[in-house]
């Protein structure tokens, strides 16, 4: 449990652009976090006029932030290498969207690792709805990497 | 010759992850993979994994830091079949 709050304090991210309430379960090989959309979030304002919907590039976001930094912490950390500062990338995205995600709703990322090799984290991310009906998936990758090394 | 049959497979790797302003005819021997090709440090992961796949062979953290031009990618698979046969 320790661990996984580590992951959380350890990401580069801040409110208004921190989609992680929760890391569930982390191994070297999938993760599963989860987020709750605030009712306040800073996209909802014009996203749409006065219809407000999570936009897909937030969920996009959320999924890369828990599937692809969360789990890139983990695996540089089991790598035994620091992860006090580090740089992360987003270089592609392939995802499709099923289900729309109003404010208030909390959302499940769960993520399988296709591989991480030479710095590249490329996962299989699938996000969940509170009644467990999937809202999208796709595939992701980054790059992450130690500045100190 | 080996050598050119490695390199011709090469190119077919490398040119689809080449960005569209680079041309498969810009991929010389000596061609720099980042500075002249414009392929992200992403894209070359890419490029070493089919490299390992096409040719059978696996290439370690030291080599990928090696890799800067087509020649230095000739090299180490050249140097890895060397060491699988």
């Amino acid at each position: 449990m320790l661990i996984i709050n580590d992951i959380i304090n350890k990401l580069p991210y801040t409110d208004p652009f921190l989609f992680v309430d929760e890391i569930n379960m982390v191994s070297d090989n999938a993760i599963e976090g989860r987020y709750t959309f605030k009712k306040d979030e800073s996209f909802y304002k014009g996203h749409f006029k006065e219809q407000p919907v999570t936009p897909g590039v937030i969920l996009t976001e959320c999924c890369a932030q828990i599937g692809l930094v969360c789990l890139g912490i983990h695996l540089l950390n089991s790598e035994k290498v620091g992860t006090r500062d580090f740089q992360v990338a987003l270089s592609s995205s392939d995802m499709h969207f099923l289900l729309p995600v109003f404010p208030l709703e909390t959302v499940i990322v769960k993520a399988n690792k296709l591989y991480f090799r030479f710095n590249k984290l490329k996962c299989e991310v699938k996000m969940y709805n509170q009644e467990a009906q999937l809202v999208c998936k796709g595939v992701l990758s980054g790059m992450i990497r130690n500045n100190s090394i | 010759m080996e050598s050119d049959q490695h390199f011709g497979q090469l190119k077919d790797i490398v040119k689809m992850y080449l960005p569209d302003d680079v041309s498969v005819d810009a991929i010389e021997v000596d061609s720099n993979f980042v500075k002249e090709l414009n392929i992200n440090s992403a894209n070359l992961v890419d490029i070493v994994l089919d490299v390992e796949d096409a040719f059978g062979i696996r290439l370690e953290n030291e080599d990928m830091d090696k890799m800067q031009t087509v020649q230095d990618a000739l090299i180490i698979i050249a140097q890895k079949l060397q060491v699988k046969k």
